[in-house]
């Protein structure tokens, strides 16, 4: 039996009348990581943020290495080892600064440090730690150039560094390709190897069947499960975390009528291989493929944010090159971007705001918003796509990530489409929410060509009647999802290389 | 009455809820309740204040520091700051004098130029910050340094007044036009003979278009996206670009309304006037804040904050408080404004972050 790094024991949290966490009993042992499940609004979040000093609970006892544990603020959790990778990338790094400064931060914060920095010792420090986590880039560049991927990185570099007890990844791949979750993966190995006790929180089976040694689920701010006999029973967790059986979704593709979108000699970028792709009406297609393989950069380009580097587009047959977004969905062109609380969420607007903002024109007359009719047509849509909250005058922000997310598909499902493009409309949202979306928008397919960009393949095997692979900015394969050979499909992933070593 | 509980004592639950209640309350109606207080007890311990006379006067007093309010108030609803209205507004009162003393122009080419000039200034000051990426604060910075240089050019810095000796050695033959002073001077008939002076209506009713704008129409709702989330806004196809120079040339052409209105109210081209403008402007728009618990820029919020600091100032004078002080009242209530609208709305607000 390994010790126990970390004890709670009847953890209760209340926010006003919310109450989030109801008794939370949990042990997290040392080199072991602990696999926490939940839908979105369980009380994962607030437990972190318990565990991490931000709040404190209302009552019970937490225990860190036998001593009690109650953190007065994030600095001291940190100092006493509890270190903690959170969800949103940027809260994690400071993009102004260099890597170098970025991976040695805490150490600044720490007592006892001089006045003076001494910027050799800390980039010395720095490509220690860099090292160790096998990042290659320069210490001394800018994190605001980096992409997102390494800036995740370096976030997890940063709690590296501290030699945590306790480490607790929030969501941690949710911006990573499948090589760089893997190096990930490899670091979390060393460290369970370490003894570090680890609780990692996701929403990606692929991920906890890859590394978690115990599953806990939680469910209405209590825990719902603990799975910790080998082999672990990844049905029974999601189970407990969603209080029913999952169906697997089985979907009989759709071929299509005439074409909608016809995509002749695209170059993505300046020297990729060009495209050529039709889709057509009725039918989903879901474009796969890892971080960089150029999905991004399809859906900006249909919508009219980049510019193509060669090749042309027909829409309905004709001629089409959006100059721009507002171009684009005046033609019938619409796009749910991806990270939607950058990209989308307008957080000071409530719920009929937010889902009817595209189409202020629309509601208004002689530019004077009509607000019942805008709320009208919120409430129809909360409705249909089933968003969970009071009514559509609440704040977007009171509401969970996968209600969230349901706003902002909401919103382009509103009016009639020919090109609905769905970048990542599956990011940060749980098993219950993502199913409701996908069933609406299968539902409501028919009088449009619907392109979704996802580097999920479960996702896309989820929603779509046919799976393009990307890879390189150009088109490595394609499927109709019945019966697909997952095999050959991966392989198209992961890129030539990959298929020649299969082949081998 | 109902009776009460038989426990005697309520749940957490229900004190929370009542809590949240009062606090809810406080954060929408404390301001206007305390500028309804603020009026009372000026009513009743300065003599004369609760007269239509006295009450207009404060309108006055505010008329043309609440327009600049507005046209702030716009660019900060796209999340963006104007410093340059100060600057526009007695750029447009030394033109406007410049137009009708030395040009000897009419009072319509006077009104045409400044506005042209205020929506000039607006539309540069967007360009700067749209397209050269300028940041806001330092653009409208550069161009309030600019413009406070520029108006003092032509007059090689002097005030420009009827009979003033020009370069050349003639004098300056030119005069306000009675049409012009009228702006700034005519009072309508309300109950009272001559009560209501021209720059009260035209504030009121910039208010009043300015608030449905804002407020109603699909352009201001687009323009508070801009605000809250600039690139959300753009992808859903807003002109983010084109709405933020639209916000800034409503600053500018508002701020030299009130420039206009200033020059007719003086009769001259006073280089020393207008020196408060942009402190007391931006300060009626962050109380704005304030108002009604919004906690973002809005126009009745904008109009009731410089309300609020006129009864203030009129209600201390005729108290004889010095005229001295008046600086440090506005500047305690702009922070008490400010306190009110980012600490309890931050609490209010509280139980979103979890």
């Amino acid at each position: 039996m390994q010790n126990v790094t970390c004890k709670l024991r009847g953890l209760e949290k209340s926010f006003g009348q919310n109450h989030v966490l109801k008794g939370i009993d949990l042990d997290l042992r040392s080199g072991e990581v602990t696999a926490l499940m939940g839908a979105n609004g369980a009380g994962k979040s607030t437990l972190v943020k318990v565990l991490c000093g931000y709040h404190f609970a209302d009552s019970g006892d937490i225990e860190l290495g036998g001593e009690p544990f109650s953190p007065t603020d994030a600095a001291d959790a940190i100092s006493k080892g509890v270190v903690t990778v959170h969800q949103s990338i940027d809260d994690g790094v400071i993009p102004d600064l260099d890597v170098a400064t970025n991976l040695t931060l805490d150490r600044l914060t720490e007592p006892g440090v001089g006045l003076f920095v001494n910027d050799r010792k800390l980039r010395a420090k720095a490509r220690e730690v860099a090292e160790s986590m096998g990042l290659t880039m320069d210490v001394r560049m800018r994190v605001a150039d980096l992409d997102v991927a390494d800036r995740q990185m370096i976030a997890i570099a940063r709690a590296m560094a501290r030699s945590p007890k306790l480490l607790i990844l929030d969501e941690p791949t949710s911006s990573l390709s499948s090589s760089e979750a893997e190096r990930l993966f490899a670091l979390i190995d060393r460290l369970r190897a370490e003894g570090v006790a680890i609780l990692y929180i996701s929403h990606r089976m692929s991920d906890i069947r890859r590394i978690a040694d115990r599953i806990v689920t939680m469910r209405d701010g209590a825990i719902s499960g603990l799975f910790e006999t080998e082999p672990l029973d990844y049905v029974g967790a999601v189970n407990a975390m969603l209080g029913h059986q999952m169906t697997e979704v089985d979907i009989d593709p759709v071929q299509g009528g005439r074409p909608v979108l016809q995509i002749k000699n695209l170059k993505l970028f300046e020297d990729s291989r060009p495209i050529d792709f039709e889709a057509r009406e009725g039918e989903i297609v879901a474009f796969t493929g890892l971080l960089g393989s150029g999905k991004t950069q399809l859906a900006e380009i249909i919508y009219g944010l980049s510019k193509p580097s060669g090749g042309s587009l027909l829409l309905d047959g004709k001629e089409y090159l959006p100059t721009g977004a507002g171009d684009a969905v005046l033609k019938g062109v619409f796009m749910s971007p991806k990270d939607r609380s950058v990209n989308a969420v307008v957080p000071d607007f409530d719920i009929a705001n937010n889902m009817t903002v595209p189409f202020l024109g629309a509601f208004s007359r002689f530019s004077f918003l009509g607000d019942k009719a805008q709320r009208k047509a919120t409430d129809d849509m909360i409705d249909r796509i089933g968003v969970v909250c009071q009514s559509n005058f609440d704040g977007i922000d009171t509401l969970s990530g996968g209600n969230q997310q349901k706003v902002m598909i909401g919103r382009w499902l509103l009016k009639a489409s020919r090109i609905l493009l769905l970048d990542e409309p599956f990011q940060g949202v749980d098993i219950g929410a993502r199913r409701d979306i996908g069933r609406y928008i299968r539902q409501t397919a028919q009088n449009r060509t619907t392109l979704v960009f996802v580097a999920e393949i479960d996702e896309a095997l989820e929603i779509a009647d046919r799976i393009v692979v990307l890879n390189e900015a150009a088109i490595a394969g394609e499927y109709i999802n019945k019966n697909i050979d997952l095999n050959s499909l991966v392989a198209d992933v992961s890129g030539p290389g990959e298929r020649l070593a299969l082949a081998g | 009455m109902c009776p009460a509980p038989v426990s005697g004592w309520l749940s957490q639950d229900e004190i929370w809820k009542m809590n949240k209640n009062a606090l809810d309350f406080a954060i929408k109606y404390g301001f206007l309740i305390l500028l309804g207080g603020l009026a009372l007890f000026f009513s009743i311990y300065a003599s004369g204040f609760a007269s239509p006379r006295s009450a207009v006067f404060i309108l006055q007093s505010v008329a043309i520091t609440g327009i600049l309010a507005l046209g702030v108030t716009c660019t900060l609803v796209v999340g963006g700051f104007d410093l340059s209205i100060g600057s526009v507004a007695t750029s447009a009162l030394m033109l406007s004098a410049y137009t009708m003393v030395i040009l000897e122009q009419s009072a319509f080419v006077a009104v045409a130029l400044c506005l042209i000039m205020g929506a000039l200034v607006g539309l540069v000051n967007g360009l700067l910050i749209v397209k050269m990426r300028v940041p806001d604060l330092l653009a409208t910075l550069g161009m309030m340094f600019l413009l406070i240089g520029l108006q003092r050019i032509p007059t090689q810095g002097n005030s420009i007044a009827t009979g003033m000796s020009l370069e050349n050695g003639s004098v300056a033959e030119g005069t306000f036009s009675a049409a012009f002073l009228w702006l700034g001077r005519h009072r309508f008939d309300l109950f009272l003979d001559r009560l209501v002076p021209v720059p009260v209506v035209v504030f009121l009713l910039i208010a009043l278009l300015i608030w449905l704008f804002l407020g109603y129409t699909r352009h201001g709702r687009l323009m508070y996206a801009i605000g809250s989330n600039e690139r959300a806004a753009g992808l859903v196809g807003t002109n983010v670009h084109r709405y933020k120079i639209v916000a800034y040339m409503i600053s500018g052409m508002l701020a030299s309304v009130g420039g206009i209105l200033l020059a007719a109210r003086l009769g001259r081209g006073d280089i020393a006037s207008g020196n408060n403008l942009l402190l007391d402007s931006v300060a009626a728009a962050l109380i704005g804040f304030a108002v009604l618990g919004a906690a973002r820029p809005n126009a009745f919020g904008t109009a009731a904050g410089a309300l609020f600091v006129g009864i203030l100032l009129q209600g201390l004078t005729m108290m004889n408080a010095p005229y001295y002080m008046q600086d440090f009242v506005k500047g305690a209530v702009l922070v008490a404004a400010l306190v009110f609208t980012f600490y309890l709305s931050s609490r209010r607000g509280g139980r979103r972050t979890a």
